[in-house]
């Protein structure tokens, strides 16, 4: 049976019951949900807030490298902690910040697999109190931005001309097709609705068990295989405003181990609202329409 | 303290697949509500009985998804 590319990026509920409060281990909650942590939560974790402490909140971007060490240093991860991120809907923001967190270069990244949701499923203990980082004595060092991981808009435009690359829209079925705009009870930020022309769809929660768990690597090769996903594709996926793509971001990159994936954050609030821009509507025709 | 009782399942309002998760936390019930395949979250409760809490947060989930706009494609 096949196996993860990179199985040492993902903890078990277990590991991390028995591994948060390690001196070398900083575990951080990351939900769509921000009030959810306050909830209860893994015992010692602290939580980010993806809306305010993972992205510039004045130009829209990811987090400035300087304020990504602040934010390291404050939570008392050096450079050379194991960072266990988890969160809820399966860990779409735990993806977004390792996706980050890669991008600045932390070597010992990792995602408890199955996310909040599987904590909560397995009856394990919660914590109400917000925990409190020490923040580090040393400064954390971020390396220098890695943005082979991340499609800005010039490069999505050139590969949607070319199809020299894979696009995948990973958001509803209704989304791709231009049904509706943004997800149910999320705000509607774009203009228009449908895909980029030659996207195929592939939701990102098909690469997930019922219990939140990543499905095995047989499982997802033959999911992305169906649209032409090898080892050695140039993949591109985007969704809404990138956290659902960096989760396909994850499974390809590093449990399938495809070495040429990107992450288009700007994503469909970005093309959806672009003047001029080309957009396909209509239900998927491959083998993933819902 | 624990998280007790989890229990999920799913439910269709307004031709859309809804997921609806609860548990036991103390003596109170928290339950959530969230748009299966976009994976939206509609609504969050906390009530004396699992029945309370999730009937808080369907009826949220009512509200917003009889809003959502559906076009023609």
């Amino acid at each position: 049976m096949a196996s993860y590319a990179h199985p040492e990026v993902l903890v078990s509920t277990d590991w991390v019951a028995s591994h948060a409060k390690d001196a070398s281990v900083r575990v951080v909650e990351i939900d769509v949900d921000t009030k959810a942590y306050d909830e209860g939560h893994v015992p010692g974790a602290i939580a980010w807030a993806w809306n305010t402490q993972l992205c510039d909140t004045l130009v829209r971007d990811i987090l400035p490298k300087a304020q990504f060490e602040k934010l390291m240093t404050q939570s008392g991860i050096g450079d050379d902690a194991t960072l266990v991120m988890y969160g809820d809907n399966n860990n779409w923001f735990a993806a977004w910040a390792f996706w980050q967190a890669k991008i600045y270069g932390h070597k010992d990244v990792r995602i408890m697999d199955g996310g909040r949701k599987k904590w909560l499923a397995e009856g394990r203990d919660l914590e109400t109190e917000r925990s409190a980082a020490t923040p580090s004595a040393t400064p954390y060092r971020a390396g220098e931005p890695d943005y082979s991981i991340r499609a800005l808009l010039p490069e999505v435009q050139q590969v949607q001309k070319s199809r020299d690359a894979i696009l995948i829209d990973v958001r509803s079925p209704q989304e791709f097709s231009g049904e509706i705009l943004a997800p149910p009870g999320l705000p509607e930020t774009c203009q228009r609705g449908g895909h980029i022309p030659g996207a195929h769809s592939v939701p990102w929660g098909k690469a997930c068990n019922d219990d939140g768990t990543f499905k095995s690597a047989a499982e997802l090769q033959s999911l992305y295989g169906a649209v032409g996903v090898g080892e050695s594709s140039h993949v591109i996926a985007y969704c809404r405003i990138g956290e659902r793509s960096s989760h396909t971001w994850f499974v390809l990159k590093y449990l399938l181990g495809v070495k040429n994936v990107e992450n288009y954050d700007g994503s469909w609030t970005e093309w959806g609202n672009l003047v001029g821009a080309p957009v396909e509507r209509g239900a998927a025709v491959a083998a993933h329409k819902a | 303290m624990k998280a007790r009782n989890f229990s999920e399942r799913h439910v269709e309002i307004a031709g859309w697949q809804v997921n609806v998760s609860s548990y036991q936390f103390g003596d109170k019930w928290r339950a959530k509500a969230d748009n299966v395949s976009p994976g939206a979250n509609l609504a969050r409760s906390e009530a004396d009985s699992r029945e309370a809490a999730e009937e808080q947060v369907l009826t949220r989930a009512r509200e917003l998804l009889s809003r959502t706009k559906r076009r023609e494609v």
